[in-house]
């Protein structure tokens, strides 16, 4: 039973662990699907999680505080487009220079009106998204097996957990149930061919990176307002790219994403919990080698060893009208 | 638009259109400072104050531009070749591993003018490996450069925290970082050079490693203009179909290019080791190798510019410390932002004001940007 416990907790923070991973990893998988690469994500969760927590604390409401990140989060997705779709500017250089602005405007402007260190202060409860329990948890707590896994895995999440597993097939409906998917995915392939349709290339990317926006903006907010009571400087510490290589993992599709997070936010759990406990068979394992393993796992997938990652073709071309 | 942009006299498209982008980058930064309630007048004097003011902050300025100056170098090799690394950070994280076992084997019985020369090779090499594996991956896998490079910078990070805290560290201390190196591997000043001009320092750690960088930007310049390998790269980068239907073979050119890429964003390690801390620590390298980027777009990858975009850069490193100290509300970060204003403006939308430019060009004199038959036409 200890056995069992044990799996429980380390599988409930796997799903808390890989939420963030999954928003900004399926964030990208819009932005990428319309052609347009996005190393942004990070800055973008970073700038979301600080809009968020700063807002809800002068606010006091978790509600204007989610708002605010996406508002924000939607800004900077603007200005990569800006720079990428008006501009056709490189759009890996754009994606750089958002990490940094964000990285460096967070904690200067986080300093500058809380005086806490780059810090937000802490929020209040409610001004955090609490847990929401799900009817009969703690009544059914005690049955064994199936109690516990309702009780802890499925109730007990805050709302933006199930926006996130929800938003999984929302994003394959939108991709290919809907007429907007399909341009998005055909701009992101052969953009020739929608403009030759008569359809907007630019507007339907931009349109493609707002929905970025707003999901970096949610995995923002879900970082300092769910995860962790407030903003930290440099929170996202990496989420951003972890969830590129996700996206990579799952080769651009909306389900294998939520599978790539879940086990990538699984070895995240692992190692937190394995921290300097020996292993049967292999011994004990360094720490840093499971920080490591999502970014190996990635390289090899690159590889070509797990199966071939194909990217979206037009993916990092910006469109040029005439030839 | 779908013209191609119509050439402008080679000095607005070196020095103005650069100079331009680097003014909208400041004034950016300016509505920053006055978000958080200071004088951005102010902040700019203070900040080229702090840089230049005193012999001391010259001295600092030059010891952050000798770092800048390898990892601008090293973007700009690999931009050559149409790619692009991302890993310097990595690259350079990792190279602390060499210059640490070499300085640490033979600080106590060699000069530092032996040990040097050592620690070079062994930055350099630890460098170029890190980068061998995601080219050798380009090119003969096709995986993405960018995100494997980004992989590898997060892998040297755990690498190094292991390799420190393993058998790097010395083993009665709980610093996750080496002893302090002897006289052997630590590198001599250069600061008299400032005192020659009758400025007083201090200290700082302004040393010799300086004068390397120098030579790498010179060897870089005679490597893409004056070789056939330079040449190559060239070609490969302005168009990989030519270059194989030229003969180039694709996985030589990529890896060479991103071992010299990886060798020179090696080597920037040496300076914050051997030249200031006086051993490898956790996170020395703290964000040079992105600092590269800038510095290299900047420079517009001349290795001229990327010496004259470091000295900058090394300036907003120096006199940003200045700054955080002199106005509490301006804290260190502000470089931070100004980097990223800085590769947006001047990377991603290099182009944004060119239009505006060349038409104010093509109106003042419309042979300078070989409108005149256009016109003449017209007319």
């Amino acid at each position: 039973m200890d056995l069992f416990n044990a799996v429980i907790q380390v599988l409930d923070s796997t799903i808390r662990l890989s939420v963030p991973l999954l928003l900004a990893c399926l964030a990208g998988l819009y932005s990428e699907r319309a052609g347009i690469f996005d190393i942004g994500l990070e800055g973008k969760m970073l700038v979301g999680a600080f809009a968020g927590a700063a807002a809800a604390s002068v606010f006091h409401s978790a509600y204007l505080g989610l708002g605010m990140a996406i508002l924000i989060s939607v800004a900077f997705a603007l200005i990569h487009g800006f720079a990428s779709i008006t501009h056709r500017g490189n759009q890996i250089v754009s994606g750089v220079a958002i990490n940094f602005i964000a990285a460096g405007s967070t904690i200067m402007l986080g300093q500058a009106w809380f005086q806490q260190g780059g810090r937000t202060p802490a929020l209040a409860s409610d001004e955090r998204f609490g847990a929401i329990i799900w009817p009969g948890a703690d009544a059914l707590r005690g049955v064994p097996i199936l109690g516990p896994i309702y009780s802890e895995l499925i109730s007990g999440h805050s709302v933006l957990v199930y926006v996130a597993f929800l938003a999984v097939p929302f994003t394959w409906w939108v991709l290919f149930r809907t007429r907007f998917g399909l341009r998005m995915r055909a701009v992101g392939e052969n953009p020739a061919a929608v403009d030759t349709a008569g359809i907007s290339v630019a507007w339907l990317r931009y349109r493609a990176l707002i929905c970025t926006g707003v999901l970096t903006g949610i995995a923002g907010a879900y970082l300092s307002m769910v995860q962790n009571g407030g903003f930290v400087k440099d929170m996202t510490a990496g989420k951003g790219y972890i969830a590129l290589a996700a996206l990579i993992f799952a080769k651009w599709k909306p389900v294998n994403a939520m599978f790539a997070c879940l086990l990538f936010g699984f070895l995240d759990a692992l190692s937190i919990r394995l921290q300097g406990t020996p292993l049967p068979v292999i011994g004990k394992v360094p720490v840093q080698l499971m920080q490591a393993l999502p970014y190996i796992l990635t390289v090899i997938l690159l590889a070509g060893f797990i199966g071939k990652a194909i990217p979206p073709r037009a993916g990092g071309v910006p469109y040029v009208k005439e030839r | 638009m779908s013209t191609p942009y119509a050439k402008l006299p080679a000095w607005a498209d070196y020095v103005l259109i650069p100079l331009i982008n680097l003014f909208v980058a400041f004034v950016v930064a300016g509505f920053v400072v006055i978000l958080v309630g200071e004088n951005p007048l102010r902040a700019a004097v203070v900040l080229v104050e702090g840089a230049f003011g005193r012999g001391q902050g010259i001295a600092f300025t030059l010891f952050y531009a000798t770092t800048f100056i390898f990892s601008g170098l090293s973007v700009a090799v690999a931009a050559h070749c149409g790619l692009f690394n991302i890993g310097g950070e990595g690259q350079g994280y990792i190279a602390g591993l060499g210059i640490g076992i070499v300085c640490l084997a033979f600080d106590s019985v060699l000069p530092w003018w032996l040990t040097f020369p050592l620690a070079i090779i062994a930055a350099a090499a630890m460098g170029a490996l890190w980068a061998l594996i995601p080219a050798y991956l380009q090119a003969k896998r096709g995986s993405h450069i960018v995100i494997t490079t980004i992989m590898f910078n997060f892998i040297a990070a755990s690498v190094m925290v292991y390799a420190l805290v393993g058998f790097l560290k010395p083993a009665n201390s709980m610093a996750p970082q080496t002893r302090t190196f002897l006289d052997g591997a630590q590198l001599p000043k250069l600061n008299w050079v400032i005192e020659l001009f009758g400025a007083k320092i201090r200290s700082a750690p302004f040393n010799i490693s300086f004068l390397l960088a120098l030579a790498m930007a010179f060897l870089v310049w005679v490597l893409i203009w004056r070789t056939r390998l330079g040449y190559e790269m060239r070609t490969y980068g302005h168009s990989s179909k030519a270059a194989r239907y030229a003969g180039i073979s694709e996985t030589r050119i990529i890896i060479v290019a991103m071992m010299i890429s990886g060798a020179l964003a090696g080597m920037m390690a040496l300076n914050p080791t051997m030249g200031d801390q006086h051993n490898v620590a956790l996170e020395f390298v703290s964000g040079a190798g992105f600092v590269g980027i800038a510095v290299a777009l900047m420079g517009r990858l001349h290795p001229v510019g990327i010496v004259l975009a470091a000295i900058l850069f090394g300036m907003l490193y120096q006199g940003g410390a200045e700054l955080a100290f002199e106005m509490p509300a301006i804290s260190r970060d502000m470089i931070v932002i100004i980097q990223g204003l800085v590769i947006l403006f001047a990377g991603a939308l290099e182009h944004m004001f060119r239009p505006y430019v060349q038409a104010l060009f093509a109106s003042l004199s419309p042979r300078s940007v070989g409108m005149e038959a256009i016109k003449g036409k017209g007319a």
